[in-house]
């Protein structure tokens, strides 16, 4: 399986040879180098993929060892990648969803003069995030966690030159830092209480470092995974990074580093397993998370921003699987996401490329008319998110509540809490497309006569995620409903078991007929809700607004976390650094310095006034010397 | 013979005499010279100590500090020449300071 590396390799190549030479070449050979590396890392996956149903169920987990990358001491960290059904799962999401979005971004970037610049920046990401969910030990894996970090700024702060771009990719960069501390320091500790790095190793020996051991790693890497995946408290920079290009809010911030938090927790599920309040505190922080981005995304009036907190949303809802210990259906989430997510954000891009970047909610409206295809494809991914029979999201939504449900701690009220965000779900994406496409254009003349629909290869990609948003969902049909044999088997669940091991991860939930008639009455619900505020009866919103001033208020501002984070963090930490850069580098590192330059100084001037210039001055010196010592021979020491 | 301590008076007597003279003339040549006197002074005790105690070794000191007072007058003398020319006639030692740093 060394091949494997290829999928790394050739994406980072890509990403060089534009990162270096793409200035110099035509545009059309810059697209063509980094979609051929991606379209290569994807074929890579896929023969893995084809290897690995070919071997065993028990023979899926090849270690490929390039070479030994660190040996010191007792320690030891291999060039190592682990090929099992969770990685090939990943690499297959990342390099599929990542070559339908590199198309796009051929049309979407077209008249960018930073072409080149952003698919090295793609591609590197790319390799980055096959590195993260290829690695073998944690080592790797945070070199990859770190390289993908570094992605997400560059790509947020694309448009360096937009103060409010470069401001948004340090507070992504920032907010995921504060996780990333807690991560690395996970790190260490297992460094350290293990003795090595490698997974299978530390797995196995996990049980032997004590409970409370275990669950300091598990709650450290934890922090690391609210981070990376934007749960709260740290979700605020999620909303804001939708500043960089919108190919780069659908790859990076909706199908793949966003969802690494959740890979993560699958991925150390035998660390969280000796730890289960810390997956019960996964749980609780997803549920709270996904309820309220879900809130939030009721009133946001940015069509990327509604998509944003929506993913912070979804995202939850994974962590609430994975939480709950339905690893699987938190995975299952993660992939049909993946799909139906980027799909909704090509689709808002393709919205925003008609209206020349104009993403108000406010400002758009009958784009329907126009913009066809957009709108099919955008129908099919709101009707995924909902969780619409026979969608993608469906499913994965389903094997979701299911798993919840039969949580050992506090499923019931888990499980209410995901059926209230289904509900908001379906209203706030059926809001986004009864606003943007139904009614009447709300924009001024001109742009209206500018809409025009986006081209081929934007549609074309749009259309394959419209189909895996449909379809992808298919891979996890339920053995049975209640009593009811539906598939026999659960083809994701039993690929995805071989990668954990059967301990941890339980068995699947069996779902209820009134489980299913309740998630799906719920998504309708919202869909009617949504078509009643803004289709059918229109004044409704303007009184519910009017009528709770207060709750909206609270909404817009998003439970005022920002302005609190504002006032507590950014201005406290403002004034620490002030503080520091004038008084105590001013006053004590400059002073110190200035003062021993200063104290050499004059202590030079004083001893060169000895030195006069006149002969007979040093001959005096050197004949009191000569007394001085004579006499000292003489008289003292006799 | 005369005891040692009259020759170490005289001895002392001439060096005095001539490290004063270094101090206090400007006079490069009379420097000079009062430094001829202070090496002298040293010979003359040297010889007086070799006398009584009846060695030679005394003897080739004073031969090798005569040589090399010789040669350094000669470059002393030779240098002051060369300033004097250079100077045109005043060769106060205290102006001769474009060495200082």
């Amino acid at each position: 399986m060394e091949y494997a590396w290829l999928a790394i390799g050739l994406p980072l190549l890509g990403s060089i040879i534009n990162g270096i030479f793409g200035r110099f070449l035509p545009k059309k050979v810059v697209g063509w180098v980094a979609c051929s590396a991606v379209g290569a890392s994807f074929i890579v996956s896929l023969l893995v993929f084809l290897k690995m149903l070919g071997l065993a169920e028990d023979g899926r987990h090849i270690v490929s060892t390039l070479y030994t990358w660190l040996d010191s001491g007792g320690f030891r960290a291999d060039m190592a990648i682990l090929i099992d059904a969770l990685s090939v799962t990943m690499m297959l999401v990342v390099t599929g969803v990542g070559l339908l979005i590199h198309i796009y971004s051929t049309g979407y970037m077209a008249d960018d003069e930073g072409f080149s610049r952003f698919f090295a920046y793609m591609n590197l990401f790319v390799g980055s995030m096959l590195l993260l969910v290829m690695a073998e030990n944690f080592v790797l894996l945070f070199v990859g966690w770190e390289l993908v970090g570094i992605c997400s700024y560059l790509l947020i702060s694309f448009w360096y030159e937009k103060p409010s771009a470069a401001a948004a990719g340090r507070k992504a960069f920032i907010t995921t830092r504060i996780g990333d501390v807690g991560f690395t320091l996970g790190v260490v500790l297992i460094v350290t209480t293990v003795g090595t790095a490698s997974y299978d190793a530390v797995f196995g020996r996990i049980i032997g470092v004590g409970s409370g051991t275990a669950a300091a790693i598990a709650l450290l890497l934890f922090a690391g995974a609210v981070g990376k995946s934007a749960q709260l408290p740290l979700h605020v920079w999620l909303p804001d990074a939708m500043e960089g290009p919108t190919p780069v809010s659908a790859l990076i911030h909706a199908a793949t580093m966003v969802t690494a938090g959740v890979y993560l927790i699958v991925r150390a599920a035998p660390i969280f397993a000796q730890a289960p309040w810390v997956l019960a505190l996964a749980a609780g922080i997803g549920a709270a998370t996904a309820l309220f981005a879900a809130t939030a995304a009721l009133v946001e009036n940015d069509i990327k921003r509604v998509l944003a907190y929506s993913t912070i949303s979804q995202i939850g809802l994974m962590f609430l699987a994975v939480g709950a210990g339905a690893f699987a259906a938190g995975m299952f989430h993660l992939v049909t996401h993946a799909f139906f997510k980027s799909l909704l954000f090509l689709g808002a891009g393709s919205v925003m490329h008609a209206l020349a970047g104009n993403t108000d909610l406010r400002k758009m409206g009958g784009l329907a008319k126009k913009m066809r295809a957009t709108y099919a494809v955008m129908v099919i991914g709101a009707l995924a998110m909902a969780g619409i029979f026979p969608l993608s999201g469906f499913f994965s939504k389903e094997a979701v509540f299911a798993g919840v449900f039969e949580a050992p701690f506090f499923g019931r009220v888990m499980y209410a809490a995901g059926m209230a965000v289904s509900v908001l779900t379906a209203f706030y994406i059926f809001r986004l497309i009864y606003k943007a496409f139904h009614g009447e254009a709300r924009m001024d003349e001109e742009s209206w006569q500018h809409v025009h629909e986006s081209p081929k290869s934007m549609i074309i990609p749009m259309l394959l995620l419209a189909l895996g948003a449909i379809c992808i969902g298919w891979i996890g049909l339920p053995s049975q409903i209640g009593e009811t044999a539906i598939a026999g088997r659960n083809v994701f669940e039993e690929f995805l078991r071989g990668s954990v091991s059967a301990a941890v991860f339980g068995h699947e939930a069996i779902s209820q007929w009134w489980m299913v008639a309740a998630a799906l009455g719920a998504g309708l619900l919202g869909i009617f809700a949504a078509w009643c505020c803004f289709v059918r009866f229109k004044g409704i919103t303007g009184v519910l607004v009017r009528k709770f001033a207060g709750v909206y208020a609270m909404l817009v501002s998003v439970f005022w976390i920002d302005w609190a984070y504002e006032r507590i963090f950014v201005r406290a930490g403002k004034a620490l650094a002030v503080f520091v850069a004038q008084k105590v580098d001013v006053g004590i590192i400059d002073g110190a310095v200035n003062g021993i330059a200063g104290c050499v100084g004059s202590v030079s001037v004083m001893l060169s006034r000895v030195q006069t210039g006149y002969m007979r001055s040093y001959a005096l010196a050197i004949l009191a010397g000569a007394v001085v010592v004579v006499g000292y021979a003489l008289f003292i020491l006799k | 013979m005369l005891p040692v301590g009259y020759y170490i008076a005289l001895s002392a007597f001439i060096f005095v005499t001539g490290a004063v003279g270094v101090l206090v003339r400007r006079n490069p040549i009379i420097m000079l010279m009062c430094i001829e006197l202070m090496l002298n002074a040293g010979n003359l005790v040297l010889i007086a100590f070799s006398r009584q105690n009846a060695s030679m070794d005394g003897h080739v000191f004073v031969f090798i500090v005569i040589t090399a007072a010789a040669a350094e007058a000669a470059v002393g003398l030779g240098i002051i020449v060369a300033v004097f020319r250079q100077k045109s006639g005043d060769i106060d030692m205290d102006k001769l300071s474009e060495m200082k740093g």
